[in-house]
């Protein structure tokens, strides 16, 4: 077994709370400076314009680069010879408590009826998996709430089919407009159940921008909704151009005969994540 | 691109009916920090027949909740929230005089009506742009509902900020015109 120490996930995912929220990952960087260059709107050019001028700024004065840090959620990988010496989800949201503290990071977390904020974005949203080996690896991706309000999941009759999948997709993508902070990344997940398709929806959304659906079948779906979306004119904050997503990344599991659970979870452009491995 | 338009708020009647859809702003001046909370606790005021503790109007309501501003700095990153949680309210703060908003993301019908009946703009800024923007910041002070923490209604004192009209006084509509000329399927 080898030993783990909580004290030091919580170290780490301080600062990844810290860093995600001001800098902005490579693969995202590149795919929203690819977007200004093909965008045809001048308006539209302008909008990714000063989303780039922002995101330069916030790297470089390590200020939030949204207002809205979202709420956090965390991917963890748990290697089974791991060893704790204490509780993972507490260490996660100790950590997540100090991160908000000492980056100046707003608290968006709230009881859902009473709505009184709980102060410290506590408590996180953690999907564990036990996984071969003896490292943690921790994703985080902190998720606002205009894009998240945007997302869909929906039952689908089996009779329905791909045709009915992409129906819903790009009926989703209108509906949201600008609300979500175009240009967005959108996971979709599909089939498994109820909550299985959401999960993969939101996992879709870590994959990095750029690369290929290792599933032939799933990539050509990624490809057409993507042609769809953008074919919406939407384009950058809702004003009308070419780039109304940059990527669709679908995620499959198996389903019920009877079922084809489908959702749609929506990444602003202010897509913020990153990872760590202890 | 053509340049951007230079107002200043609060905000006239002449200005505002020379603002058009489309059209860039950059604001100067006084604009007030309000999100859901805030507007419900002002609604719920107007309805007890109480006094606002802000004359609205004339002035131009930005939808922000802030970061925290660290030590020494006037505020943290302030971009706008998604105007349509406030639709429900809006139209009854414009009846009072209120002359601007800026947000993101469209408006009801409701509101669309009640700008061009009362004369008020709804422009945009960049959503997700909060570190930007707060540059255009010079300015903060919370002067109702401290409780609110982000939600705190704030009295900003802005140069050159950045905004789009969307929503003007003769019908037109950014969102609805711009995704016109780009939307290849019906
Ligand atoms: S949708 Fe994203 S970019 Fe837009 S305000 Fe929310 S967190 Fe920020």
């Amino acid at each position: 077994m080898r030993q783990v120490s909580v004290k030091d996930i919580t170290k780490k995912v301080r600062d990844l709370c810290i860093s995600a929220a001001c800098d902005l990952e490579p693969d995202v960087v590149s795919a929203i400076r690819s977007a200004r260059d093909r965008e045809e709107s001048v308006l539209g050019k302008e909008v990714l314009g000063q989303i780039i001028e922002n995101f330069e700024i916030a790297g470089k004065e390590h200020l939030p680069m949204c207002q809205d840090t979202g709420i956090s959620v965390f991917f963890v990988e748990l290697g089974r010879e791991v060893a704790l010496d204490g509780l993972l989800e507490d260490a996660i949201n100790e950590g997540v408590r100090q991160g908000y503290k000492d980056g100046y990071l707003r608290k968006s977390v709230c009881h859902p009826l009473k709505r009184t904020n709980t102060g410290d974005n506590t408590p996180a949203i953690i999907h564990t998996s036990i996984v071969e080996g003896g490292k943690v690896k921790i994703k985080i991706a902190p998720k606002g709430a205009g894009s998240e309000n945007m997302s869909r999941l929906k039952m689908l009759k089996p009779a329905e089919g791909v045709e009915g999948i992409k129906a819903f997709v790009v009926e989703t993508v209108k509906e949201a407009g600008g609300n979500p902070c175009p240009p967005i990344v959108l996971g979709v997940g599909i089939g498994g159940s109820f909550e299985k398709c959401a999960i993969n929806a939101k996992k879709a959304l870590l994959r990095p921008l750029g690369t290929q659906n290792s599933d032939s079948d799933l990539n050509s779906l990624e490809q057409e909704l993507l042609g769809k979306i953008n074919d919406l004119g939407i384009g950058p904050m809702g004003f009308g151009g070419r780039i109304t997503a940059l990527a669709v990344h679908v995620e499959a599991s198996p389903c019920h005969i009877a079922s084809l659970p489908v959702a749609v979870n929506i990444q602003c452009h202010a897509d913020r994540h990153k990872e760590v491995e202890i | 691109m053509t340049e951007p338009i230079r107002i200043t708020a609060p905000l006239t009647d002449a200005v505002i009916e020379k603002l058009k859809a489309g059209d860039k702003v950059l604001i100067t001046g006084v604009m007030y920090t309000a999100r859901d909370a805030a507007h419900k606790r002002l609604i719920d005021l107007l309805n007890a027949g109480k006094e606002l503790p802000v004359d609205l109007r004339g002035q131009i309501v930005y939808y922000v909740g802030p970061t925290p501003e660290k030590p020494g700095e006037v505020i943290g990153s302030a971009g706008p929230t998604t105007s349509g949680r406030m639709d429900a309210y809006t139209p009854r703060l414009i009846e009072l005089g209120l002359k601007g908003m800026v947000g993101k993301g469209a408006r009801s019908k409701e509101v669309r009506d009640s700008i061009i009946a009362h004369k008020a703009v709804y422009m945009a800024a960049v959503g997700g742009a909060a570190a930007l923007i707060r540059r255009s910041i010079k300015k903060a002070e919370i002067i109702a509902y401290e409780d609110l923490g982000p939600e705190a209604i704030r009295r900003l004192e802005v140069v050159d900020f950045p905004a789009i009209v969307v929503n003007d006084i003769h019908g037109g509509d950014l969102f609805l015109q711009g995704v016109e000329k780009f939307r290849r399927v019906s």
